[in-house]
């Protein structure tokens, strides 16, 4: 069994690992004259927790973006579920079923944390404005479904003590798991985590990464994730992109990535030719 | 129903009762739960299905009778049914304390010899995989929430609805044996075994028998008129006496429905969503409350505070009255009124206390000033005097004879003996069976005739035949001088006061009294913030000379209200210490009960007790803590030692006995 074919497999804890889901076909993404990356190419696949690492600045904040669709790639192709991904808006991108977290928490400061995660639900409400604000047939039962959703994912992520309180008076690693909480709602194919983990504490650390593969193991859910803390990738990933420099500079199994020479050159600060 | 019986009419088991409900009062709700936002409810006729369907499914799995089933988890509907049902098939049900760790859970799931466990979560399933090593007997594991767990090993681990699951598909194949099985129960079998936490040496099991718990259940419904359309909230330890009379005795006596929060840490928002008419909690449930209530004052505006403090004034005045039938003026009627509808009210709803019509605490001796709080609002809060061994009931307060320094007149067919030193013994139809495998134990606690000793000191008052208990029989002591030491009199003064979390007063066999005091993190911790006081943790805040001379003013104020009793006021605190932790459960420090294990803190603070008597002003300390999940720490503090002003007291009258 290798990780690098394309065949489906199951992982040693019982995961099932399908196709590839997402490709990055060659990017190369430019600010003016920086190049923020350079050539990238990697995938992911189906039911899979997929890091993306690498020193201050090396990029992958960028890459998240191009992944999201936020950032448009002079050169090279996104392909999603099988076929090339044309220039998108954002909220098309969501409609795809990609959702995410940022780095910067951005969530509705003055909404409860209820509400927050009502809004992940949007795309799933078809109602028009007019019946939602009127509040009968259709709309409320609609309502009354998406409610139940919220209310699982609000159940799972253990944040029923704060259901209804405000956003803004929450502590920073609560406001993490809400966001989280909104970004599930929306039930998506592929969850992008940006830095999920900064900034917080080794407990909350552990219950976060707790929840993030708990989010992969029961709801299948694909996830790629940016982070610094290099111990909790290499435990919670199946697969690793190192990048360093706009360059990618190792793609394997944590293992594989550990003992490559260019990743511990660049963690290490060996000079740059 | 064809079962002979000389009392309760055949239903002599909790599932007998069950039956009974099902049949009378099929549609009324008898669990609810909050889940997912909403509250789910169960009737009794859905209740006896779920539970029978569980019942088949242990059958299924090979319980058999005499079997001890272990059940590990927080107050929710499953776990209650879990108890039923074991009782249901001959099985005695085992709770634990969910928090306890998983050298504590060894210990009692060993001496029990549990062949199962039903518990919570992958939490509780970690924790037993972890010692089951060493448990010979224990074989079947079942669980409530699947989640993490699905890649366990199943050979010996079953999720809570595929057994009931299975339970049902076999009923065919199992319901004469079930219905055989629960024909056998009589008041003389066990109902339930509880490990009573014991604030010295190891826990033991207290077992106690059908009768014991259905005659006191019904006795104590009837003493305050419990119905079906009463409402409780259940989230006290279900490891605990009290919530097993409460939710399941007086429950399945009555047909009143349990409501079962959503969380630990929804707990408030649930109370106020359910209303309960019927309410239980030990005096720190209160204190937190009293607690919060008086913060959130502090933050208010000043006329909302003052508004406040008119009415608090008022309600302290005439409130215990007007609840007591007393004669109250015709003026002061009117304004407590008024203040009802502005103040109390509103206050009252907040704290989701509305509806109570009797309200209980017990477990420890409340602050007369907070238990005057509560009543002055219209709250009828009433102390009970209990114990496991008792199946709770030994005195308890009749309405309109109220008061905090008693624990009321002996309960119903309860009777109370009181020897020459002032130990109080009791007999009653509650009087548990014995302690499981500690004959020794058993009878050291119970002679030939029934009669049970408490370990308490106390005496009746004249007049009035109320008990009024000092403190536990080996904790009271005489100091140097012959005065009566009674340590938890004054520590429950001190405790009180919102920024003090616990105390504990030394002193036995001394020339004077000293103390330790434990600051409340969330009150003090906001007075540090209104007065831009900043710290970086509990300890720096507990040594902060400005905290130290908070708590010496309510030291001194304790003393001055120690003085008065000429019986005690040789209790007078001269010397005490902020402590750099708080005691702790995890330490052994405390029961999970959250009693003081009085002796073993003296042994471990040693060093500090001794700073105290000395002399010194300062003093150096090492002290080892254990975290949540058993790693172990150790802070290092340096502690200040104040002296509090003492009231001079000229004669020391002894107490007469």
């Amino acid at each position: 069994m290798s990780v690098n074919d394309n065949e489906p497999y199951v992982t040693a804890d019982g995961r099932k690992i399908g196709g590839v889901l997402m490709e990055m076909k060659n990017i190369t993404l430019r600010f003016g004259g920086v190049k923020a990356i350079t050539d990238i190419s990697f995938d992911i696949r189906e039911g899979e927790i997929r890091a993306i690492i690498g020193p201050n600045g090396a990029g992958k904040s960028s890459m998240l973006n191009v992944i999201s669709g936020f950032y448009i790639p002079q050169e090279g192709e996104v392909w999603y579920k099988g076929a090339p991904r044309p220039q998108m808006k954002p909220y098309e991108v969501a409609q795809q079923g990609i959702a995410r977290t940022f780095q910067n928490i951005a969530l509705f400061e003055g909404m409860t944390v209820l509400d927050n995660v009502m809004t992940g639900r949007l795309n799933h409400m078809k109602t028009g404005l007019l019946a939602q604000a009127i509040w009968k047939g259709k709309a409320q039962a609609e309502e009354v479904e998406n409610r139940e959703v919220a209310e699982k994912i609000i159940d799972f992520l253990e944040i029923q003590h704060i259901r209804k309180t405000p956003v803004a008076r929450l502590p920073y690693g609560l406001k993490k798991r809400v966001e989280l909480a909104r970004a599930l709602a929306a039930q998506p194919s592929l969850l992008l985590l940006d830095e999920p983990m900064a900034g917080m504490n080794v407990e909350e650390k552990e219950d976060m990464s707790r929840f993030i593969l708990d989010v992969n193991d029961e709801f299948g859910t694909t996830i790629a994730l940016i982070e610094h803390d290099m111990g909790v990738v290499m435990d919670l990933s199946d697969r690793v992109v190192v990048m360093d420099y706009g360059k990618k500079i190792g793609d394997g199994t944590p293992d594989e990535v550990r003992n490559n020479q260019n990743v511990i050159d660049a963690y290490l600060g060996v000079a740059h030719d | 129903m064809a079962q002979p019986s000389e009392t309760a009419g055949g239903l002599e088991s909790i599932p007998a009762l069950l039956l009974r409900n099902a049949k009378q009062f099929g549609d009324k709700a008898a669990y609810r739960e909050k889940e997912f936002g909403i509250w789910q409810s169960w009737t009794w006729a859905e209740t006896e299905k779920e539970i029978e369907a569980l019942a088949l499914g242990l059958i299924n799995l090979g319980v058999n009778e005499g079997d001890f089933i272990a059940i590990i988890g927080r107050n929710r509907p499953h776990f209650y049914w879990s108890m039923v049902a074991a009782q249901s098939v001959g099985a005695i049900p085992v709770p634990l304390y969910q928090d306890s760790a998983a050298e504590e859970m060894a210990y009692v799931l060993e001496h029990c010899g549990a062949r199962f466990a039903i518990v919570e979560d992958q939490e509780q399933v970690d924790k037993v995989i972890e010692i089951q090593e060493r448990l010979h007997q224990f074989e079947h594991m079942i669980y409530i929430d699947p989640r993490g767990l699905r890649k366990y090993d199943h050979h010996a681990l079953h999720e809570f609805s595929h057994v009931q699951d299975q339970g049902r598909a076999a009923r065919d194949e199992w319901i004469e044996d079930l219905k055989a099985r629960r024909a056998k129960l009589t008041y003389e079998s066990q109902c339930v075994m509880l490990y009573t936490s014991g604030t010295t040496g190891k826990p033991k099991g207290v077992v106690l028998s059908n009768r014991n718990i259905i005659v006191s259940a019904k006795n104590s419904a009837e003493f305050d008129h419990l119905g079906p359309g009463d409402e409780v909230l259940a989230y006290l330890p279900m490891a605990w006496v009290g919530d097993f009379i409460f939710s399941i005795g007086q429950a399945y006596w009555t047909g009143f429905c349990v409501n079962c929060p959503e969380s630990a840490d929804t707990m408030m928002t649930d109370l106020r969503e359910i209303g309960p008419t019927y309410y239980f909690a030990p005096p720190r449930v209160f204190e937190t409350q009293l607690t919060n209530v008086m913060i959130r004052m502090e933050d208010a505006g000043k006329f909302k505070k003052r508004m406040f403090d008119r009415a608090m004034a008022h309600a302290k005045k005439v409130g215990p009255n007007i609840l007591d039938g007393k004669p109250v003026g015709f003026m002061d009627r009117l304004k407590y009124k008024f203040y009802d509808l502005m103040i109390y009210g509103p206050l009252k709803n907040t704290l989701g206390l509305s509806r109570v019509r009797v309200g209980y605490t017990a477990g420890e001796a409340i602050g007369p000033e907070i238990f005057d709080f509560y009543r002055s609002l219209g709250i009828n809060l009433k102390q009970l005097y209990g114990q496991t061994e008792a199946s709770v009931f030994i005195t308890v307060q009749p309405d309109g004879e109220v008061r905090a320094d008693t624990v009321g007149v002996p309960a119903p067919e309860v009777e109370i003996r009181i020897n020459d030193e002032g130990r109080i013994y009791y007999r009653s139809p509650g009087t548990f069976v014995e302690y499981y495998k500690n004959p020794e134990s058993t009878a050291d606690t119970k002679d030939a005739e029934g009669w049970v000793d408490t370990g308490d000191a106390g005496f009746f008052e004249e007049g009035t035949g109320h008990l009024r208990i000092i403190d536990r029989a080996k904790d009271v002591g005489k100091m140097a001088d012959g005065s009566m030491f009674a340590p938890k009199y004054v520590e429950n003064k001190l405790k009180f006061y919102p920024d003090i979390l616990e105390a504990v007063l030394f002193g036995a066999g001394k020339e004077y009294c000293v103390a330790f005091i434990n600051i409340d993190l969330t009150a003090v911790g906001n007075w540090a913030e209104r007065n831009n006081i900043g710290y970086a943790s509990y300890q720096e805040l507990a040594g902060h000379p400005k905290v130290l001379d908070n708590i010496q003013s309510h030291v001194e104020a304790v003393n001055r209200s120690v003085a008065d009793d000429p019986m005690l006021s040789g209790c007078q605190i001269h010397r005490f210490v902020i402590l750099h932790k708080e005691l702790d459960a995890d330490d052994g420090e405390m029961t999970r009960t959250r009693k003081v294990r009085r002796a073993f803190v003296a042994d471990k603070f040693n060093d500090i007790v001794e700073a105290l008597y000395n002399g010194s002003d300062k003093v150096s300390t090492e002290t080892e803590v254990t975290y949540e999940d058993g790693r172990k720490g150790a802070i290092k503090a340096t502690l200040e030692i104040r002296d509090a002003k003492v009231v001079p007291v000229t004669t020391h009258k002894v107490a007469a006995e």
